[in-house]
């Protein structure tokens, strides 16, 4: 097998917080906002994450791209070790991983004309570029997106939620990345809009042979754009497989849950949505057990007091002392 | 029996670049019981539609047609009479529940607030209700509950209150704008499930506002599709999902990923929305649409047939 271009490896980001402190100069308290997460990244692929809004999608692809620091753990970038505390590790590890954002607007600066936009990580990371040669490839790249020429001169506002979203991605590729990690991409845009998006992303990603992390609440876009599916609920793995299996034969029952509430656009399929009850445990204080366990219709005494290890369970990898039964 | 009835209603606004024609010629009745959506993109009206029933919408408001409610044009009425309907017979549910509740008030008392000032009850009995109401929209420990502040709730429960907010004074009409986009879709699945419970239970009229149609799916009976202001498509759930006669509600049904079904690429409507400055002269959606002819540019198509209403002026036996 090849070697994959990301391997992430046990991953674990806390925050501090004053929270729940007994004195004003007790230590910091932890939120704990990602719990032991691994995967690896092959080339050209796209991995999915999925997850309710606090699972930690966002903080993951965050720590990947060194914008908060993982407190344990490991990520591999071609088999090199990724050091976060070395600021020349991070800025070379912005060379080969990008990131496009949820809110396309904001995430451009409102000052700049979008040539400028574009060209802004060439003069970062490819100082060894002229003048001529680095417009032409912010040229290009932006012909690329679907971006015309004459609107070069103008700035974010004057454009539309779909095409600052294209002229985000832009930016990001335009350095020519290996990876792009992607932060809800589409969840701001409509449904036409967002398919073109979709298409575009796919189409980039063939012709530029890039890996995909792609984060969204939408299963149905991941499922479309993904090869393999990640499942987090508050930090930690549930369930990972490729995106057929996930979601024909979910092994886990909190996967099974977040599928049965996903509304299909067909009247006449009788959707029998399992309703959750119970409370999210706080990321400050986790339960010893499984983090699913005070939700979880399938509870057990073991649950409150193991931790289920990730374990394969046919084609998928399941965190679940009862996937197998 | 028709409670409401909407008919020619444009909307338009002034700015500082000319009007925005926001809203052009929409009419549709709801009647009780039943269950409508409105369904469109950004920028399509659907939500100017629910602010002007209520009176609410934004003061460089150009507002013509007729909302007429029990014998009275709401579009004429004054604010002591919206303030009759408001809440008592039309009620609305908000997006965003953190915005559409006050942060510094304890929600029991935004609660009771209600039904204080529209049924004259006393702060005693208000309170009791308000209990009730929490108690129906399912709120675990409601008692307690109605002494805290709205942050003190999650995204789920919030939307819970400003539900039972909506419901408190027995509306016939609830007007649901975009409820659940906001929310995770486990918690979603609980809110459209609770809305149609109590819906059931009250035999309200509802016109769901929203631009997901997976939830129009499992929720409404009626659905009418909004573009660039303008009524494209009106039908029954079951006919427009099974055979959409419009373009654009083809066009939209084939955009959207399917998650049991995938096959190949997602069909994207190329291009991007209309721009509103002009009043339209011609079918709003021809620049996007995959089925354009000549006559789509010039003509301005009405909304025309039997059980499916459709805009458009080719048959549907020409569209691809």
């Amino acid at each position: 097998m090849t070697q994959p271009v990301l391997e992430v490896d046990n991953l674990h980001v806390a925050f501090p917080s004053r929270q729940g402190r007994k004195y004003p100069w007790s230590p910091m308290n932890a939120v704990r906002a990602l719990n032991g997460v691994s995967f690896d990244l092959t080339k050209g692929q796209t991995l999915g994450i999925v997850g309710e809004s606090g699972c930690g999608k966002s903080t993951l692809i965050r720590a990947i791209a060194g914008l908060n620091k993982p407190t344990q753990g490991s990520v591999k970038l071609n088999g090199a070790d990724v050091d976060y505390d070395n600021r020349r590790d991070v800025l070379n590890l912005r060379k080969s991983i990008q990131m496009i954002f949820q809110d396309p607007v904001a995430s451009l600066n409102p000052r700049m004309t979008i040539r400028d936009i574009v060209a802004e990580p060439l003069t970062a990371f490819r100082t060894d570029l002229n003048n001529t040669t680095r417009l032409e490839k912010v040229r290009n790249m932006l012909d690329r997106v679907g971006i015309a020429e004459r609107n070069f001169n103008r700035y974010p506002h004057e454009f539309s939620g779909g095409q600052c979203q294209r002229i985000g991605i832009a930016r990001a590729l335009v350095v020519e990345p290996s990876i792009l990690l992607c932060d809800e991409p589409v969840s701001a845009l409509d449904v036409s809009i967002q398919a073109q998006v979709v298409n575009l992303l796919q189409e980039l990603q063939r012709d530029m042979d890039l890996s995909l992390i792609f984060v969204a609440h939408d299963l149905g876009v991941v499922r479309h754009i993904s090869d393999d599916i990640l499942v987090l609920y508050m930090g930690s793995m549930m369930e990972k497989a490729a995106g057929k299996t996930l979601v024909s034969a979910p092994q886990h029952p909190y996967t099974q849950a977040l599928l049965s509430a996903v509304p299909v656009p067909d009247p006449n399929v009788q959707v029998q949505s399992q309703v959750l009850e119970g409370d999210l445990p706080s990321p400050l204080n986790l339960p010893v057990g499984c983090v699913f366990e005070s939700r979880c219709p399938k509870r057990a005494s073991i649950c409150t007091t193991e931790k289920p290890v990730s374990q394969d369970i046919k084609q998928s990898q399941v965190a679940c002392h009862f996937a197998a039964n | 029996m028709t409670l409401l009835s909407v008919r020619d209603l444009n909307i338009r606004f002034t700015t500082g670049d000319g009007d925005v024609h926001a809203v052009n010629n929409v009419s549709f009745d709801l009647s009780a019981g039943q269950k409508v959506a409105l369904v469109g993109e950004s920028g399509s009206g659907k939500s100017q539609i629910a602010l002007s029933i209520m009176g609410l919408l934004a003061k460089n408001a150009i507002v013509s047609g007729q909302v007429m409610f029990n014998g009275n044009n709401l579009l004429a009425a004054s604010n002591d009479e919206l303030n009759q309907i408001r809440a008592q017979k039309i009620a609305m549910i908000f997006q965003d529940p953190m915005s559409a509740l006050n942060p510094y008030m304890k929600v029991g008392r935004q609660l009771s607030e209600i039904v204080e000032l529209h049924e004259g009850l006393s702060r005693r009995d208000a309170r009791i209700r308000a209990i009730e109401v929490m108690e129906a929209v399912q709120i675990p420990d409601a008692k307690r509950r109605l002494d805290a502040y709205p942050h003190e709730f999650s995204g789920g429960m919030r939307q819970r209150i400003v539900i039972a907010m909506a419901l408190i004074c027995r509306p016939q009409i609830i007007l649901a704008d975009e409820p659940t986009t906001a929310l995770d879709v486990t918690v979603q699945a609980q809110i459209m499930h609770l809305l149609d419970d109590i819906q059931r239970d009250m035999d309200t009229a509802v016109l769901l506002i929203t631009h997901d149609l997976g939830v129009v799916a499992g929720f409404c009976e009626d659905v009418m599709v909004l573009y660039g202001g303008r009524m494209m498509e009106k039908s029954k759930v079951g006919a427009l999902f099974k055979s959409p006669s419009h373009p654009y509600t083809r066009g939209l049904l084939r955009a959207v990923p399917n998650i049991h079904d995938q096959t190949g690429q997602l069909h994207a409507i190329p291009g991007s929305p209309p721009n509103q400055m002009n009043a339209p002269t011609a079918c709003p959606f021809a620049p996007r649409c995959n089925d354009v002819i000549d006559t789509c540019w010039q003509t301005l198509p009405e909304l025309t047939g039997e059980d499916t209403q459709r805009a458009c002026i080719q048959p549907v036996e020409a569209l691809s």
